[in-house]
């Protein structure tokens, strides 16, 4: 069994006792300790620049050309804090428990407990750095409701929470690069952790612009890399977002946990023909309003718009009269997957549902009028006034539809269907956020430890920056206080010469095997088997031909792949090949890890374990653990469990009818 | 919904980097669906050129939803292409005819040099940021988040300028390379806010100097960064900008 390292103690007390007796680095020896930060989103951005005026010397590292452009940046919806400032019941309890009860009963109570204490201190930061929140008229700030809750407490800045969050963080990174004590390497990759002793020490990174590559020390590395998401080829996630550094650290020795934990997210644009590079996301609040449905037919292949109410089905309202279109993501999306699988999937590809705003749209005008105080109003000055408030709410959704389908969603239902978008799982840390190997760390989106096995809606915002701002600065600390007296190593030592080496041989190796077959290619066909076998629902049989998929396409893209141009140049096809690589790799655990959880929970939902009307159906007496997975060699890992123990909430079966 | 394919010829700069010349080089691309966007649609040439043994044509992009301002691109001749409030990764082949010519440049400016082919470094704007882009608060000081209210016009025009995504439209539109939008929505975002007001005047006056320092032109109100923006940043924040840059300079120690 893994040890979590959870201090003892009272839950409300742990995070607390925690800081009142860790080990402190005095800020003359801060000054001489180099940390290394990978990722500028927000967990990146927070932790580096923390550090920074702590005064730690901190290297970070991105992929793109700014820090800015991390893909936190694309979050819409709104980040989650218990201030209760609406004064309806919220308070650190409740949303710990909402958080936990929202995984699906497989989260660490810990750490849950402490991102809930630190959430409200997130607020504040971010307004003092000057995060312009949406406000009331009275200058306060606004908050909104999300699913999985029954509070308000949900802090946004319109329809990109995530860009100003970013932009927070980003500045006050930039703030320390002035003052000195960051610098910034924009355009570098991690390709490989340097462990020394069985700690690390460093990483070797890739200049993309000139090829070269660089070797780093430091006392520690951060890796806050983000999510897996892309392993699909089709998500919501950014055309960079990769599982590079998380996976270098796996290959290192850092056991990788519940990687088959994969949120899809049920309102995407869907995908519209083979040229299709990524989807989009339709932000979770158009549930509120739209309402979703398929014909009652079997390929009724007539427009939208002339299906007569009655030979419509609204689905989850049928089957959910209680939640309705707001049920969470993992059971709204499986119930379209469902529709659609039997046939009532709607427009060319079948594999789409509608999203329908027409009741919304006359319930508003009606509503119009009687504000306005109207008499003799026709049907269609109604359905205008309803549409001006629908564009008033949701204007900006609606036109970043239209300009990706071509459709007017005022006059036909949108078509959705559900998209990859989060990944629960990542790098297995303790409650330091540390890996099991030590010096080795892994914040926000790239650890696993704080959603189980569905993530709440304004919850991954709220997870990276509690991680970066206000974790990591006490938690590393409490390690770097053991290093003071080993001097820094100069990257002359013969394990940074071997790791450079050995990240060299791998790249001429992949340019070398000038194959036929092009990066994207392989990442496509991986997508669909991962789409079709480890996606929305599992069975032991399709995980277990995946598995030879995955590891048939292994082989032929090692011996088939064509990468243009050359090693030393800006060569965005070699960086890509690189990740495919490694994706490919985690493909295969992740389908390894689905197999060997003969449960469902959350976004893991294996079809031989669901009740008898088709819901997740888990086994707590069983598999109440976090899967560790640690590489024993080419297509081999060995399985570390982290018991989970429960000393506060008590788990029971979710049930939203 | 019924899509057209299209048969186009493409222009595009390709050069292989800093430090050699570039040129146009003529592309021609078939059975374009309409229903893919523009970058989808280099995707497909990238493809074919890279089974062909060609080298793939550089250019950046990143999230593909319009917000990471990470794609770029000069497409005939206006940054981020023919739809207006639009980004490159959203605009959608739709928007051309069977048979068009498009011409692709990189974003054509002396402080935004050309890395390879359509992508360049805009270094400089994260140099602007650290001249005083900021607030100077630590982590871990600050007060409770309602202790101060801020009225909602100021935190409403605080956030139209902090929208900014800094893909750097602006300065490939103004025939004098200006960052001035860029600057302005930076400094507006800031001076608006009550957390921006201790350090005001000298955030405005370094990060002017850091703009002037990186070899961006100067300003002539012509407005075509305002109609480039993808974000629709208003021109009104150049004039905000002009003022706070006045103040800070006649009341300045």
């Amino acid at each position: 069994m893994l040890n979590a390292k959870i201090p003892a103690g009272k839950l409300e007390e742990k995070w607390v006792d925690y800081k009142g007796h860790c080990k402190l680095v005095n800020p003359a020896n801060k000054r001489k300790m180099e940390v290394i930060v990978v990722g500028t989103g927000l967990a990146g951005a927070s932790a580096a620049a923390s550090l920074g005026e702590l005064g730690y010397k901190v290297k970070a590292f991105c992929f793109q050309d700014s820090p800015r452009r991390a893909h936190s940046i694309a979050a819409q919806g709104g980040i989650n804090a218990a201030k209760n400032y609406q004064n309806d019941g919220d308070s650190v309890f409740r949303l710990f428990y909402d958080t936990i009860k929202g995984g699906d009963y497989r989260a660490r109570e810990g750490n849950v407990h402490r991102l809930a204490e630190v959430s409200s201190n997130i607020i504040d930061q971010c307004v003092a750095q000057g995060v312009p929140f949406a406000r009331e008229y009275g200058g306060l700030l606004s908050n909104r409701s999300f699913g999985g809750t029954q509070v308000q407490r949900t802090f946004y800045a319109a329809g990109q929470t995530g860009q100003q969050l970013l932009i927070g963080a980003y500045q006050a990174l930039e703030r320390q690069v002035a003052l000195g004590n960051v610098t910034m390497y924009a355009r570098h990759e991690m390709l490989d952790v340097v462990k020394i002793d069985g700690k690390a020490k460093g990483i070797i990174a890739r200049n993309l612009i000139t090829g070269e590559l660089e070797k780093h020390f430091g006392y520690a590395v951060l890796l806050c890399t983000g999510g897996y998401g892309n392993v699909f080829y089709l998500s919501t996630n950014a055309m960079g977002s990769n599982v590079t550094a998380a996976w270098k650290a796996h290959k290192q020795g850092a056991y990788f946990a519940n990687p088959c934990f994969t949120q899809i997210h049920p309102t995407c644009i869907p995908v519209s023909g083979d040229h299709q590079s990524k989807l989009t996301l339709m932000s979770e609040s158009l549930r509120n309003d739209g309402r979703i449905w398929v014909p009652k037919a079997k390929g009724d292949n007539r427009k939208s718009i002339d299906i007569p109410e009655e030979e419509r089905d609204y689905y989850l309202e049928r089957r959910y009269p209680a939640f309705g279109n707001l049920v969470p993501r993992d059971v709204a999306s499986r119930a379209a997957k469902e529709r659609c699988d039997a046939g009532y999937g709607v427009g060319t590809s079948k594999q789409a549902v509608y999203l329908d705003f027409a009741a919304a749209i006359e319930r508003y005008g009606k509503t119009e009028v009687s504000k306005q105080g109207l008499s003799n109003v026709s049907h269609e000055e109604i359905i205008a006034l309803g549409k001006e408030v629908v564009k008033e709410k949701y204007g900006n959704l609606f036109d970043m539809y239209a300009k990706i389908t071509g459709e007017n969603p005022y006059e036909v239902p949108m078509r959705i269907y559900p998209a990859v978008h989060y990944t629960m799982g990542g790098l297995w840390v303790d409650y330091e956020l540390q890996t099991n190997v030590p010096g080795l760390y892994a914040l926000g989106e790239a650890n696993f430890s704080d959603h189980g096995a569905n993530r709440l809606g304004a919850s991954a915002l709220m997870q990276g920056l509690a991680d970066g701002y206000f974790v990591v600065p006490y938690t590393l600390g409490n390690n770097l206080a053991d290093e003071i007296y080993n001097a820094p190593i100069p990257t002359s030592h013969p394990a940074f010469e071997a790791a450079e080496k050995a990240v060299a041989d791998r790249i001429n190796t992949l340019k070398n095997i000038n194959g036929k077959q092009s990066v994207e290619s392989f990442h496509k066909r991986l997508g669909k088997i991962i789409w079709d076998k480890c996606g929305m629902a599992r069975n032991a049989e399709g995980l277990k031909q995946a598995i030879a998929e995955v590891q048939a396409l292994k082989k032929e893209f090692w011996s088939d792949v064509r990468i243009p141009g050359e090693i030393n140049e800006f060569n965005p096809e070699l960086d890509k090949a690189n990740r495919v690589a490694d994706f490919i790799e985690l493909g295969e655990l992740m389908c390894v890890d689905a197999l060997a959880r003969d449960e469902s929970c959350g976004g893991h939902f294996r079809e031989e374990y669901q009740t008898p009307d088709g819901e997740a159906l888990r086994d707590d007496e069983n598999f109440m653990y976090v899967a560790a997975w640690e590489t024993t060699g080419e297509h081999e890992w060995a399985l570390h469990k982290e018991e989970l123990k429960y000393e506060v909430i008590k788990p029971s079966q979710r049930n939203y009818k | 919904m019924a899509h057209n394919n299209l048969n186009l010829k493409l222009k595009v700069w390709r050069q292989k980097n800093a430090n050699t010349t570039g040129a146009f080089v003529k592309y021609d691309v078939n059975d374009i669906s309409d229903e893919m966007s523009f970058l989808e649609m280099l995707d497909v040439l990238n493809e074919k050129l890279i089974v062909t043994g060609e080298e793939p044509i550089a250019f950046d992009h990143d999230c593909r939803e319009g917000i990471c301002g990470m794609c770029s691109l000069y497409i005939d001749g206006k940054p981020h292409g023919p739809w207006e409030a639009n980004t490159t990764c959203q605009l959608h082949m739709r928007a051309f005819k069977d048979g068009d010519t498009i011409t692709i440049e990189p974003w054509r400016s002396n402080a935004f040099p050309i890395v390879k082919d359509l992508t360049v470094d805009r270094g400089a704007f994260d140099r602007i940021i650290q001249a005083g882009g900021y607030v100077s608060v630590n982590t871990g000081n600050a007060v409770d988040g309602n202790s101060l209210p801020i009225n909602k016009d100021n935190a409403d025009a605080s956030f139209a300028a902090a929208m900014c995504i800094g893909c750097g439209a602006c300065v490939a539109a103004c025939k004098n390379s200006s960052a001035m939008l860029f600057l302005s929505a930076k400094v507006s975002h800031l001076a608006l806010l009550p957390q921006g007001e201790p350090e005001r005047k000298s955030r405005v006056l370094n990060m002017v100097a850091q703009m002037d320092k990186e070899g961006f032109g100067s300003c002539t109100n012509t407005g075509a960064c305002e109609a480039a923006c993808p974000k629709e940043i208003s021109i009104a924040n150049i004039a905000r900008l002009n003022k706070e840059y006045l103040r800070a300079g006649l009341t300045a120690e």
